[in-house]
Protein backbone atom coordinates (compact mmCIF):
# COMPACT_ATOMS: atom_id res chain seq x y z
CA UNK A 1 0.00 0.00 0.00
CA UNK A 2 1.35 3.45 -1.06
CA UNK A 3 1.75 6.30 1.65
CA UNK A 4 0.83 9.35 1.71
CA UNK A 5 2.09 12.65 3.11
CA UNK A 6 0.15 14.56 5.11
CA UNK A 7 1.11 17.94 7.58
CA UNK A 8 -1.44 18.77 9.90
CA UNK A 9 -1.73 22.08 11.26
CA UNK A 10 -3.76 21.40 14.59
CA UNK A 11 -4.88 24.60 16.54
CA UNK A 12 -3.52 23.91 20.13
CA UNK A 13 -4.72 25.58 23.49
CA UNK A 14 -4.24 24.58 26.77
CA UNK A 15 -6.53 26.48 29.04
CA UNK A 16 -3.68 26.44 31.76
CA UNK A 17 -0.79 27.98 29.65
CA UNK A 18 -2.33 29.73 26.59
CA UNK A 19 -3.84 33.04 26.33
CA UNK A 20 -4.99 32.13 22.70
CA UNK A 21 -5.14 29.53 20.53
CA UNK A 22 -2.29 28.70 18.07
CA UNK A 23 -1.36 26.34 15.23
CA UNK A 24 1.36 23.23 15.53
CA UNK A 25 2.21 21.44 12.20
CA UNK A 26 2.77 17.63 11.83
CA UNK A 27 4.09 15.91 9.06
CA UNK A 28 2.40 12.68 9.42
CA UNK A 29 3.20 9.63 6.54
CA UNK A 30 -0.27 8.16 6.36
CA UNK A 31 -1.49 4.61 4.73
CA UNK A 32 -3.43 5.29 1.81
CA UNK A 33 -6.70 3.82 3.57
CA UNK A 34 -6.80 5.99 6.68
CA UNK A 35 -8.69 9.04 7.51
CA UNK A 36 -7.86 12.03 9.44
CA UNK A 37 -8.42 10.56 12.70
CA UNK A 38 -5.99 8.04 11.62
CA UNK A 39 -3.47 10.28 10.94
CA UNK A 40 -4.28 12.43 14.41
CA UNK A 41 -4.48 9.09 16.02
CA UNK A 42 -0.78 8.41 14.84
CA UNK A 43 0.13 12.05 16.12
CA UNK A 44 -1.00 11.50 19.53
CA UNK A 45 0.41 7.81 19.68
CA UNK A 46 3.95 8.58 18.45
CA UNK A 47 4.59 11.97 18.27
CA UNK A 48 2.53 14.37 20.75
CA UNK A 49 0.65 12.74 23.46
CA UNK A 50 -0.68 16.18 24.74
CA UNK A 51 -3.19 16.55 22.03
CA UNK A 52 -6.71 16.43 22.93
CA UNK A 53 -9.66 15.65 21.09
CA UNK A 54 -13.14 13.44 21.39
CA UNK A 55 -13.39 10.23 19.11
CA UNK A 56 -14.82 6.92 19.86
CA UNK A 57 -16.44 4.54 17.25
CA UNK A 58 -14.45 5.56 14.09
CA UNK A 59 -17.38 4.45 11.42
CA UNK A 60 -19.84 7.94 11.40
CA UNK A 61 -22.38 6.76 14.09
CA UNK A 62 -21.30 8.66 17.44
CA UNK A 63 -20.82 11.92 15.96
CA UNK A 64 -17.63 12.60 18.79
CA UNK A 65 -14.99 13.36 15.90
CA UNK A 66 -16.66 16.96 14.26
CA UNK A 67 -14.08 19.26 13.46
CA UNK A 68 -13.15 21.62 10.76
CA UNK A 69 -10.89 20.01 8.65
CA UNK A 70 -9.44 22.24 5.65
CA UNK A 71 -12.16 24.31 6.62
CA UNK A 72 -15.08 22.17 6.13
CA UNK A 73 -16.55 21.26 9.46
CA UNK A 74 -16.70 17.44 9.06
CA UNK A 75 -16.26 13.73 11.16
CA UNK A 76 -12.58 13.35 11.21
CA UNK A 77 -12.95 9.35 10.89
CA UNK A 78 -14.83 9.97 7.66
CA UNK A 79 -12.41 12.25 5.97
CA UNK A 80 -10.30 10.18 4.00
CA UNK A 81 -6.88 11.42 3.91
CA UNK A 82 -5.82 10.96 0.40
CA UNK A 83 -8.58 13.58 -0.84
CA UNK A 84 -5.16 15.98 0.95
CA UNK A 85 -2.60 14.26 -0.59
CA UNK A 86 0.78 16.02 -0.09
CA UNK A 87 -0.89 19.15 1.37
CA UNK A 88 -0.83 21.01 4.43
CA UNK A 89 -4.25 21.43 5.66
CA UNK A 90 -5.60 22.88 9.10
CA UNK A 91 -7.28 21.21 11.73
CA UNK A 92 -9.22 23.05 13.89
CA UNK A 93 -12.02 22.55 16.29
CA UNK A 94 -15.77 23.20 15.45
CA UNK A 95 -16.02 26.54 14.73
CA UNK A 96 -19.35 28.92 16.40
CA UNK A 97 -18.51 26.53 20.09
CA UNK A 98 -16.19 28.06 22.74
CA UNK A 99 -12.38 25.75 22.99
CA UNK A 100 -12.26 23.66 25.81
CA UNK A 101 -8.58 22.17 24.86
CA UNK A 102 -7.05 21.82 21.53
CA UNK A 103 -9.57 20.30 19.54
CA UNK A 104 -12.24 19.82 22.09
CA UNK A 105 -15.15 22.30 22.17
CA UNK A 106 -17.54 22.82 24.94
CA UNK A 107 -20.98 21.35 23.93
CA UNK A 108 -23.48 22.86 26.74
CA UNK A 109 -25.41 25.25 24.78
CA UNK A 110 -25.95 22.57 22.27
CA UNK A 111 -27.16 20.19 25.35
CA UNK A 112 -29.52 23.24 26.39
CA UNK A 113 -30.88 24.03 23.50
CA UNK A 114 -31.34 20.30 22.56
CA UNK A 115 -33.10 19.94 25.81
CA UNK A 116 -35.44 22.65 25.09
CA UNK A 117 -37.05 21.77 22.45
CA UNK A 118 -38.13 18.83 24.40
CA UNK A 119 -36.69 16.13 22.06
CA UNK A 120 -39.12 13.09 23.00
CA UNK A 121 -42.36 11.53 22.46
CA UNK A 122 -44.94 13.94 24.03
CA UNK A 123 -48.68 12.50 25.06
CA UNK A 124 -51.76 13.94 25.86
CA UNK A 125 -52.50 10.94 27.76
CA UNK A 126 -51.04 7.93 27.56
CA UNK A 127 -52.45 4.64 26.21
CA UNK A 128 -53.05 1.80 28.73
CA UNK A 129 -51.39 -1.61 28.46
CA UNK A 130 -54.42 -3.13 27.41
CA UNK A 131 -55.22 -0.50 24.59
CA UNK A 132 -51.70 -2.28 23.01
CA UNK A 133 -48.92 -0.79 21.38
CA UNK A 134 -49.02 2.28 19.46
CA UNK A 135 -48.87 1.27 15.66
CA UNK A 136 -47.47 3.26 12.66
CA UNK A 137 -47.34 2.85 9.08
CA UNK A 138 -44.18 3.09 7.51
CA UNK A 139 -45.29 5.80 5.62
CA UNK A 140 -45.60 7.93 8.94
CA UNK A 141 -42.18 6.64 9.82
CA UNK A 142 -41.07 7.96 6.54
CA UNK A 143 -42.07 11.29 7.46
CA UNK A 144 -39.63 11.38 10.32
CA UNK A 145 -37.08 9.03 9.27
CA UNK A 146 -33.82 10.80 8.39
CA UNK A 147 -34.17 12.83 10.98
CA UNK A 148 -33.61 10.34 13.24
CA UNK A 149 -30.03 9.27 11.66
CA UNK A 150 -28.46 12.84 13.30
CA UNK A 151 -25.76 11.83 15.75
CA UNK A 152 -25.27 15.56 17.19
CA UNK A 153 -21.61 15.94 15.93
CA UNK A 154 -22.85 19.58 15.91
CA UNK A 155 -21.10 20.20 12.11
CA UNK A 156 -24.29 21.69 11.57
CA UNK A 157 -23.58 24.48 14.01
CA UNK A 158 -19.93 24.55 12.82
CA UNK A 159 -21.33 25.61 9.12
CA UNK A 160 -24.11 27.68 10.09
CA UNK A 161 -23.26 31.93 9.57
CA UNK A 162 -26.36 32.65 11.80
CA UNK A 163 -25.47 30.78 14.77
CA UNK A 164 -21.74 32.29 14.46
CA UNK A 165 -23.29 35.67 14.58
CA UNK A 166 -26.37 35.15 16.76
CA UNK A 167 -24.90 32.23 19.43
CA UNK A 168 -29.31 32.25 20.82
CA UNK A 169 -30.11 30.62 17.85
CA UNK A 170 -31.40 27.68 18.44
CA UNK A 171 -30.00 26.13 15.83
CA UNK A 172 -29.73 23.54 12.92
CA UNK A 173 -29.64 20.08 14.55
CA UNK A 174 -31.89 20.82 17.67
CA UNK A 175 -34.41 22.49 15.73
CA UNK A 176 -34.35 19.51 12.99
CA UNK A 177 -34.90 17.27 16.17
CA UNK A 178 -38.23 19.21 17.23
CA UNK A 179 -39.10 18.48 13.78
CA UNK A 180 -38.72 14.45 14.20
CA UNK A 181 -40.99 14.49 16.85
CA UNK A 182 -43.25 16.88 15.42
CA UNK A 183 -43.80 14.77 12.38
CA UNK A 184 -44.34 11.31 14.34
CA UNK A 185 -47.60 10.43 14.53
CA UNK A 186 -47.41 9.19 18.13
CA UNK A 187 -46.60 12.45 19.29
CA UNK A 188 -48.94 15.62 20.46
CA UNK A 189 -46.37 18.67 21.50
CA UNK A 190 -46.49 20.09 18.47
CA UNK A 191 -48.16 23.17 20.30
CA UNK A 192 -45.71 22.72 23.07
CA UNK A 193 -42.45 22.67 20.66
CA UNK A 194 -43.39 25.06 18.89
CA UNK A 195 -43.51 27.57 21.73
CA UNK A 196 -40.15 27.22 21.74
CA UNK A 197 -39.76 26.90 18.00
CA UNK A 198 -41.43 30.16 17.07
CA UNK A 199 -39.49 32.13 19.03
CA UNK A 200 -36.98 35.00 17.81
CA UNK A 201 -34.04 33.17 18.41
CA UNK A 202 -36.21 29.66 16.97
CA UNK A 203 -36.43 29.05 13.78
CA UNK A 204 -37.13 32.66 12.32
CA UNK A 205 -33.44 33.21 13.14
CA UNK A 206 -32.79 30.45 10.36
CA UNK A 207 -31.54 32.52 6.97
CA UNK A 208 -32.25 29.19 5.03
CA UNK A 209 -28.10 29.83 4.20
CA UNK A 210 -28.52 25.78 3.23
CA UNK A 211 -24.89 24.91 4.72
CA UNK A 212 -26.16 23.01 7.99
CA UNK A 213 -27.52 20.13 5.17
CA UNK A 214 -24.48 20.18 3.01
CA UNK A 215 -22.09 19.65 5.86
CA UNK A 216 -24.03 17.23 7.43
CA UNK A 217 -21.93 13.70 7.25
CA UNK A 218 -25.39 11.98 7.92
CA UNK A 219 -27.13 13.48 4.66
CA UNK A 220 -29.53 14.88 7.20
CA UNK A 221 -31.37 17.44 6.20
CA UNK A 222 -32.12 20.48 8.93
CA UNK A 223 -32.11 23.17 6.26
CA UNK A 224 -35.44 21.69 5.11
CA UNK A 225 -36.62 20.55 8.42
CA UNK A 226 -36.22 23.94 9.55
CA UNK A 227 -38.24 25.84 6.69
CA UNK A 228 -40.92 23.28 6.94
CA UNK A 229 -41.39 24.20 10.88
CA UNK A 230 -41.62 27.96 9.80
CA UNK A 231 -44.58 27.30 8.02
CA UNK A 232 -45.86 24.95 10.49
CA UNK A 233 -45.64 27.36 13.11
CA UNK A 234 -46.95 30.23 10.78
CA UNK A 235 -50.26 27.67 9.45
CA UNK A 236 -50.24 26.88 13.82
CA UNK A 237 -50.57 31.31 14.73
CA UNK A 238 -53.03 31.59 11.97
CA UNK A 239 -55.05 28.49 13.17
CA UNK A 240 -54.95 30.04 16.72
CA UNK A 241 -56.29 33.58 15.73
CA UNK A 242 -58.93 31.70 13.98
CA UNK A 243 -59.55 29.67 17.33
CA UNK A 244 -58.85 26.59 15.91
CA UNK A 245 -56.07 24.15 17.65
CA UNK A 246 -53.29 22.71 16.88
CA UNK A 247 -52.09 19.20 17.38
CA UNK B 1 -10.96 27.80 37.54
CA UNK B 2 -10.16 26.69 33.43
CA UNK B 3 -11.60 29.44 31.06
CA UNK B 4 -12.90 28.11 27.72
CA UNK B 5 -11.56 30.15 24.91
CA UNK B 6 -14.79 32.16 22.57
CA UNK B 7 -13.15 32.81 19.15
CA UNK B 8 -14.17 36.42 18.18
CA UNK B 9 -16.54 36.35 15.03
CA UNK B 10 -16.10 39.38 12.79
CA UNK B 11 -19.86 40.68 11.82
CA UNK B 12 -18.12 42.46 8.80
CA UNK B 13 -16.90 40.18 5.95
CA UNK B 14 -17.79 36.85 7.08
CA UNK B 15 -19.72 36.15 4.59
CA UNK B 16 -16.47 36.06 2.23
CA UNK B 17 -15.07 33.47 4.44
CA UNK B 18 -16.65 30.44 2.49
CA UNK B 19 -18.00 30.68 -1.36
CA UNK B 20 -21.69 29.42 0.05
CA UNK B 21 -21.61 32.40 2.06
CA UNK B 22 -20.83 34.94 -0.85
CA UNK B 23 -23.45 33.13 -2.91
CA UNK B 24 -26.47 33.04 -0.08
CA UNK B 25 -25.53 36.55 0.23
CA UNK B 26 -25.47 37.65 -3.55
CA UNK B 27 -29.11 35.80 -3.24
CA UNK B 28 -30.54 37.49 -0.23
CA UNK B 29 -29.20 41.35 -2.34
CA UNK B 30 -31.29 40.43 -5.11
CA UNK B 31 -34.30 40.77 -2.98
CA UNK B 32 -33.27 44.91 -3.32
CA UNK B 33 -33.65 44.54 -6.63
CA UNK B 34 -36.98 42.57 -6.63
CA UNK B 35 -38.06 45.71 -4.45
CA UNK B 36 -36.42 47.94 -7.02
CA UNK B 37 -38.71 46.53 -9.81
CA UNK B 38 -41.75 46.71 -7.02
CA UNK B 39 -41.59 50.48 -6.71
CA UNK B 40 -41.39 50.60 -10.48
CA UNK B 41 -44.66 48.58 -10.97
CA UNK B 42 -46.62 50.72 -7.87
CA UNK B 43 -45.13 53.82 -10.19
CA UNK B 44 -46.97 52.22 -13.43
CA UNK B 45 -50.19 51.46 -11.68
CA UNK B 46 -50.16 54.97 -9.96
CA UNK B 47 -49.70 56.07 -13.26
CA UNK B 48 -52.36 54.24 -14.68
CA UNK B 49 -54.70 55.95 -11.77
CA UNK B 50 -53.63 59.21 -13.21
CA UNK B 51 -55.09 58.94 -16.32
CA UNK B 52 -53.75 58.53 -19.86
CA UNK B 53 -51.62 61.54 -19.77
CA UNK B 54 -49.85 60.54 -16.82
CA UNK B 55 -49.94 56.53 -18.31
CA UNK B 56 -48.04 57.89 -21.46
CA UNK B 57 -45.72 60.07 -19.95
CA UNK B 58 -44.68 56.85 -17.79
CA UNK B 59 -44.08 54.97 -20.55
CA UNK B 60 -41.97 57.72 -22.05
CA UNK B 61 -39.67 57.80 -19.06
CA UNK B 62 -39.33 54.22 -19.00
CA UNK B 63 -37.71 54.64 -22.51
CA UNK B 64 -34.51 56.79 -21.46
CA UNK B 65 -31.44 55.03 -21.55
CA UNK B 66 -30.60 55.31 -18.08
CA UNK B 67 -33.99 53.34 -17.53
CA UNK B 68 -33.60 51.02 -19.98
CA UNK B 69 -30.78 49.79 -18.97
CA UNK B 70 -32.18 49.71 -15.02
CA UNK B 71 -34.63 47.48 -16.64
CA UNK B 72 -32.46 45.35 -17.81
CA UNK B 73 -29.93 44.81 -15.09
CA UNK B 74 -33.43 44.44 -12.84
CA UNK B 75 -34.56 41.45 -15.69
CA UNK B 76 -31.25 40.01 -15.37
CA UNK B 77 -30.92 39.86 -11.45
CA UNK B 78 -34.78 38.94 -11.38
CA UNK B 79 -34.13 36.04 -13.29
CA UNK B 80 -31.24 34.46 -11.07
CA UNK B 81 -33.51 35.37 -8.12
CA UNK B 82 -35.92 33.16 -9.56
CA UNK B 83 -33.92 30.43 -10.24
CA UNK B 84 -32.21 30.52 -7.01
CA UNK B 85 -35.27 30.21 -5.21
CA UNK B 86 -37.11 28.02 -7.42
CA UNK B 87 -34.16 25.46 -6.64
CA UNK B 88 -35.06 25.47 -2.88
CA UNK B 89 -38.05 25.41 -2.87
CA UNK B 90 -38.26 21.33 -2.86
CA UNK B 91 -36.44 21.86 0.43
CA UNK B 92 -39.59 23.81 1.99
CA UNK B 93 -42.06 21.91 0.25
CA UNK B 94 -41.38 18.01 0.94
CA UNK B 95 -44.95 16.40 -0.93
CA UNK B 96 -45.11 12.24 0.34
CA UNK B 97 -47.03 10.36 -1.53
CA UNK B 98 -47.23 7.09 0.42
CA UNK B 99 -43.55 5.91 1.61
CA UNK B 100 -41.75 7.98 -1.18
CA UNK B 101 -41.40 11.60 -1.74
CA UNK B 102 -41.89 13.57 -4.99
CA UNK B 103 -38.04 14.57 -6.74
CA UNK B 104 -36.96 17.74 -5.62
CA UNK B 105 -36.34 18.88 -9.69
CA UNK B 106 -40.57 17.98 -10.35
CA UNK B 107 -40.83 20.48 -7.64
CA UNK B 108 -38.62 23.19 -8.90
CA UNK B 109 -39.55 22.08 -12.75
CA UNK B 110 -43.69 22.51 -11.26
CA UNK B 111 -42.81 26.33 -10.46
CA UNK B 112 -41.11 26.86 -13.80
CA UNK B 113 -43.56 25.46 -15.49
CA UNK B 114 -46.17 27.61 -13.60
CA UNK B 115 -43.96 30.97 -14.15
CA UNK B 116 -43.53 29.94 -17.93
CA UNK B 117 -47.88 29.70 -17.76
CA UNK B 118 -48.40 32.99 -15.81
CA UNK B 119 -45.73 34.65 -17.97
CA UNK B 120 -48.05 33.63 -21.35
CA UNK B 121 -51.00 35.04 -19.34
CA UNK B 122 -49.71 38.09 -18.82
CA UNK B 123 -48.78 38.47 -22.15
CA UNK B 124 -51.82 37.46 -23.95
CA UNK B 125 -53.29 39.81 -21.43
CA UNK B 126 -51.43 42.83 -22.41
CA UNK B 127 -51.94 41.87 -25.78
CA UNK B 128 -48.49 40.73 -27.40
CA UNK B 129 -50.28 37.96 -29.20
Amino acid sequence: MSEIKLELDILRYDPEKDQEPYFQSYPVSCQEDWMVLDAINHVKDHVDTTISYRWSCHMAVCGSCGMVIDGEPKLACKAPVREYANRKIKVEPLANFPIERDLVVVQDDFMEKLKRVKPYIIRKEEKSIEEGEYKQSPAELMKYKQYTLCINCLCCYAACPQYALIPEFIGPAALSMAHRYNQDSRDQGLAERHKVVSTPEGVWECSFDGDCSDACPKHVDPASALQQLKIATTVQWYQELIGMGGK
Amino acid sequence: MIMAYVRPVSRYGWYLKRRSYTVHMLQEITSFFIAIFALILLWGIAAVAGGPESYQAFLTSLTSPGMVLLLWVLTIVMFYHAYAWFSVTPKAMVIQKGEDFVPGGAIAGAHYGIWAVLTLVVLFLAGVF
